[in-house]
Formats: structure tokens, C-alpha cells, sequence
């Protein structure tokens, strides 16, 4: 076995892997495309509807049954299947991905939304705001840092499964992976694995960051009952409502 | 002015919340709804700004039915108090306070200016302005919720149980503060509490809900405590009522009476009197009141009682007289020397004379 770690060792460090229009870096740039990509569209679907469920409470029920459905649906068996639908090219297994991807989103900033302090938003009402103020300057300020929690688990499922893209000629570090399976080049596709997981442990480091800069600056800001809401991410009950249908 | 017509809400499946509700809110006056739990009391308060809207009958501001305008600019109108303050956590203080203005459409240059003098209205800091409400204590969160209902200046307050959550002392505080501004600002508030006694201080008007949401009674709080309509308000009203009654009875004519005194300053005591042998009131320099000495001890000092201010009500004479550790309530200048004592005997000798003046009278 050690012969193997040593072999992806060698095969990281081998320079001619990381220059060219199939070195690392190239699949590194791609593999994040295909992320920002999905996740561009997938957030563009999944927040508003979030935002209406969350506020109106309306249409809760088919939200958790339809993330409950499309969480038990085959990542590559949707790829292949938008594939022989819509044909080879970047935008079928986007789509198949995106389908994979808004479940946790939509999940996240519904549970966002109803985790802001009831009190809070009748007060928000009872002062003379309207239902879209409510929203926009009462709800969603408070329920961002809940929703960032299922936006930080959308990204590293897509991290994670976006390599399979690379099964239809797409790049992307999941080449490594199939390409290695093909050749049985086993430091390849162990190689490639590692870099995949390194790359989502940076890209979540980067965006907690991004959380601690932009979204809560001092705990203080925020009131006891939005600091709970923040920390019960790590609630078993919470983080089951914000990762439902997520596929890990 | 308020009017309830004939005004029921009935939930679904359930027994009605408000009852056939008929009442008139006097302009600039304070209003009190109270009740047990479940007397529909909040869901009446709720009905006004149209947070819920009734199943039947009609609301009348001023003569105009509330549903004839949009409810968040109806809303807009009213300044509304919550027991949760229910400020936002995400803004701070003044932001918080501006709310309304910058919904009017108000600069928020002026909103914020407008937020710093209602700071001054509700007694706080402006140090407090640019922290955040789970920075502030209950009471100044309380404080902010007010200040916050008055921003846009309008006429009516609704006041949903605001002091419950905060402790007897801070709500004592906010009672009376309430009241000075009230003195200045003569609003038409309609505030609902469970606390009979909190009714009674701050009312003008109290009006009590029976269980199943109807209106047991609606009458000054003095008449309210001394002939409740039935059993029913008899019962709420509860065990003190008499006492309590008493704080509507005038002081006028208790006699205070000299007090032998022993004056400390600068940790030295000293007897201005030769009535040694008795209990003694420890006072400063100034004349303001410390504490008694019981005969025999004079440098022990004995913590007194509450304190009674000529004008106040017979409440306040009897209490301090009953709560005195020498049975003798001390009374206070407007400047808080003391003027002498009274005795409690004497108190319930003028509360008897003062009852055969009314029973004469009928």
C-alpha cells in the first residue's frame, strides 16, 4: 500500500502535471467554473422560492417532500440521462447538478427565514411594514447567517460531485478520477481525490471567513436569539432541516 | 377617539376570543385592558391596528372605519409597544428608533435626529444609541420600544403588556415615567396588562374581560375597586382591593406629627432631642432620612420603611406607617427632609371618618 502513497506522492509533485491544458491548475480553474456555475443558478432558484416559503409559510409541505424526493435521485444517473436528452455540452449535466444543488439551498433559507424571532417580525408588521419590508429589512438581515450555513453545504456537495461531469469530456479535477479508473493509474486517481478534498476544505475556509467578515462582524450585532440560531447549525434537528436533500 | 361596535373574532372551531365587544376609547386618555389569560384582551388591542381583523362588527378611529385604509399605512399611524420589545437585533438603537419615520419616507439624516431626541423623552443615554438591543437591558429595551412607537409622533400608542418581562423595580420606573409622559403628551393609549394593580396606576379607564372574551366591566379604576360589577371582577380584582382602593383616598387632613431625631454627619452621631428612651430617626445634615434607632441602641441603625409624601394617597400614609419598624411612617418634604410621622391608628381612624362621609352623603 505504501507503494501506492508514495507513487501519489511522485505524481503530485511531478511538475509536468501542474503546467499545460491538463495540468492541475487548468482542472483546478475548470472545477471551479463548473461550482460557480452551478451554484449561480441553483441560488438563483432555490432563494427566492426559500424566501417565499420561509415568509409565507405557504407551500412548506411540498418543499421538504420534493427535497426529501430529489435527494434519493442517482447524481450520475441524472447526469446520463440530461445527457441523452439534451445532448453532449457544458449546460446538460449543469443542469442535472443544479437539480441536485437547490434542495439544501432551498432548505437552508426556508429554515433561515423561520428561524428569526417571531417577535421580531410581528413587531416588524405591527410597526407599519409591509409584507415585502418585512421580508427584505426584518427577516432576511436576520435569517442570513442561517441561510450562508446551506449555501456553505451546497457548495462542497457541488465540489464533490461536479467531477462527475468529467464522465461526458468534461474537465475538471474529476478527469483524474476517471481518467486513472480507465488506465487502473491508481496514484492518479488518488492524487486527484486528494485535490478535490483540499480544494473544498480552502473554498469552506474561505467563505466561513467570508461569513465572520461580512455577515456577523462581533457577535454583538446580533441578538441572543440570532447567535443561537447561528451556532444551531451544529443542532442535530436544524442541520437536518438545512441539509435536507443534500447528497454528501 | 376609539369605538368598538358590536365586535366579535371568532378563530375557527373554537370559542370566541372577543365576545359582542361594544366600547368608546376617550381621546388622550389612557385606557387599560385586563383580564386572565384568554379574555381576549390582546386579540381587542390587536383588532384596533388591524393584526387581526375582526369576524365581525366594526373599528372606528376618529370616526373612520380602520379597514377603510391600507393596514401597514392604518399601522403607521399608531405607535405599538410589545412585551418583547421586538426590536430589530440586526439594527442599532437609533436605527431602531427611526423605523417608522424612515417608512414614512422621512431622510435618514432626519429620522436619526428625530431617534436622539426621543433617547432624551425615554430617559436614556445617548451613549446607548449606536449599541444594539442584546446589548441593552430588558428595561432599556423596553425603553427603546417606546421610544420607537413615539418616533412618527402619532396620536394613538397600543401598549401590548410592555412591563410584564422586566422586574418589579424596572417596571415601578416605567409606570411612572409612562405617566410623566403622558403628562406632556396627552396620547389616546390603549394598554393591555394582566396586572390589576398596574390597571389601576396607570388607567384612566380600565376596562376587565371576562373569560370567553366579554367586556365584565368598564369604569374608572377607583369604581372598579371599590363596586366591581360581579363576582366575576370582585374575584379579579382580588384580596387587597380595599387596601388598594385606599390609593384613591386623598391624605388631606393625617396629622404629622414631631419626631425626635438623631442627626449623623461625617459618622458622628448626635440627639437633637432629650425624648431619649424611644425609637429615634436617624437623619443626615440635610435632613433626609436614614434609617431608625430602637431605644437603647442609638448607633444601630434599623433600615425604614417606604416613604410618604404629603398629597399622596392614604395607600401611601398607611404603608409607610404599617412598614415602619417603629410604626411611625416617615413623611418627606418635596425636597425629601423629613416633616415628621404618622401614625397608623390615626390613618384608619380618617379612613373610617371618610367612609361615613360618603355613606352619609348617599
Amino acid at each position: 500500500m505504501s507503494s501506492v502513497f508514495s507513487a501519489t506522492f511522485a505524481w503530485l509533485a511531478d511538475p509536468l502535471h501542474w503546467s499545460g491544458s491538463m495540468g492541475i491548475p487548468t482542472r483546478l480553474a475548470e472545477h471551479l467554473q463548473y461550482t460557480g456555475l452551478v451554484m449561480l443558478i441553483a441560488t438563483a432558484i432555490a432563494v427566492p422560492v426559500g424566501l417565499f416559503v420561509g415568509h409565507t409559510g405557504r407551500g412548506r409541505v411540498a418543499v421538504v417532500a420534493l427535497a426529501g424526493a430529489l435527494r434519493a435521485l442517482p447524481t450520475l444517473g441524472l447526469l446520463i440521462l440530461f445527457v441523452l436528452l439534451a445532448g453532449i455540452g457544458l449546460m446538460p449535466p449543469v443542469w442535472a447538478l443544479v437539480i441536485l444543488t437547490v434542495p439544501p439551498l432551498l432548505a437552508g433559507t426556508y429554515a433561515g427565514i423561520s428561524s428569526v424571532d417571531r417577535n421580531v417580525v410581528d413587531a416588524a408588521r405591527a410597526v407599519g411594514m409591509t409584507e415585502l419590508q418585512v421580508l427584505f429589512r426584518a427577516e432576511l438581515p436576520n435569517a442570513l447567517t442561517v441561510m450562508f450555513g446551506g449555501f456553505r453545504t451546497g457548495v462542497l456537495q457541488v465540489i464533490a460531485t461536479v467531477s462527475v461531469v468529467a464522465y461526458i469530456n468534461l474537465g475538471g479535477l474529476g478527469r483524474y478520477l476517471f481518467d486513472g479508473l480507465v488506465l487502473s493509474d491508481f496514484p492518479q486517481m488518488l492524487g486527484g481525490s486528494l485535490l478535490i478534498a483540499a480544494l473544498a476544505i480552502a473554498v469552506d475556509l474561505v467563505l466561513s471567513l467570508f461569513q465572520r467578515l461580512f455577515l456577523a462582524p462581533g457577535a454583538s450585532k446580533l441578538s441572543d436569539r440570532s447567535q443561537e440560531a447561528a451556532v444551531d447549525l451544529t443542532d442535530p434537528v436544524v442541520a437536518e432541516t438545512v441539509v435536507q436533500g443534500g447528497k454528501s | 377617539m376609539i369605538e368598538f361596535q358590536s365586535v366579535t373574532k371568532q378563530y375557527p372551531g373554537g370559542q370566541p376570543a372577543v365576545d359582542g365587544l361594544s366600547m368608546s376609547i376617550a381621546k388622550g386618555s389612557v385606557t387599560v385592558f385586563v383580564g386572565p389569560s384568554g379574555c381576549g384582551k390582546t386579540t381587542s388591542l390587536r383588532m384596533i391596528n388591524r393584526m387581526v381583523e375582526p369576524t365581525s362588527g366594526t373599528i372606528t378611529v376618529d370616526g373612520r372605519d380602520v379597514t377603510s385604509v391600507p393596514a401597514a399605512e392604518l399601522r403607521r399611524s399608531m405607535g405599538y409597544v410589545m412585551q418583547s420589545a421586538g426590536l430589530l437585533p440586526h439594527r442599532s438603537v437609533l436605527d431602531n428608533i427611526a423605523t417608522v419615520p424612515r417608512l414614512n419616507g422621512v431622510s435618514k439624516r432626519d429620522a436619526r435626529k428625530r431617534a436622539e431626541e426621543l433617547l432624551d423623552v425615554v430617559g436614556l443615554a445617548h451613549s446607548l444609541g449606536g449599541r444594539y438591543p442584546s446589548q441593552l437591558s430588558g428595561g432599556q429595551q423596553q425603553r427603546v420600544g417606546v421610544a420607537r412607537a413615539l418616533a412618527a409622533d402619532p396620536p394613538v400608542l397600543l401598549m401590548d403588556e410592555p412591563f410584564s418581562a422586566v422586574d418589579p423595580v424596572v417596571r415601578d420606573e416605567l409606570q411612572q415615567e409612562l405617566l410623566r409622559l403622558q403628562k406632556d403628551l396627552a396620547k389616546t393609549i390603549v394598554f393591555v396588562t394582566h396586572d390589576i394593580d398596574e390597571a389601576t396606576i396607570l388607567g384612566d379607564k380600565v376596562a376587565v374581560f371576562a373569560t370567553g372574551g366579554k367586556l365584565a366591566q368598564y369604569a374608572a379604576p377607583e369604581e372598579i375597586l371599590r363596586a366591581p360589577a360581579n363576582n366575576f371582577v370582585a374575584s379579579f380584582v382580588g384580596r387587597d382591593r380595599g387596601f388598594r382602593h385606599l390609593g384613591f383616598t386623598s391624605s388631606d387632613g393625617v396629622a404629622i406629627h414631631p419626631v425626635p431625631t438623631i442627626i449623623r454627619s461625617s459618622g458622628r452621631y448626635e440627639s437633637d432631642s432629650s425624648a431619649a428612651g424611644g425609637w429615634q430617626l436617624v437623619v443626615d445634615a440635610d435632613k433626609r432620612p436614614l434609617g431608625w434607632s430602637a431605644p437603647g441602641t442609638e448607633t444601630q441603625l434599623i433600615p425604614g420603611g417606604s416613604l410618604f409624601r404629603p398629597g399622596e394617597s392614604l395607600r401611601r400614609a398607611l404603608d409607610a406607617a404599617l412598614s415602619s419598624p417603629s410604626g411611625l411612617g416617615v413623611a418627606l418634604d418635596a425636597e425629601g427632609r423629613v416633616l415628621g410621622v404618622v401614625r397608623g391608628g390615626e390613618v384608619l381612624a380618617l379612613i373610617e371618618e371618610a367612609r361615613q362621609v360618603r355613606q352619609a352623603a348617599l
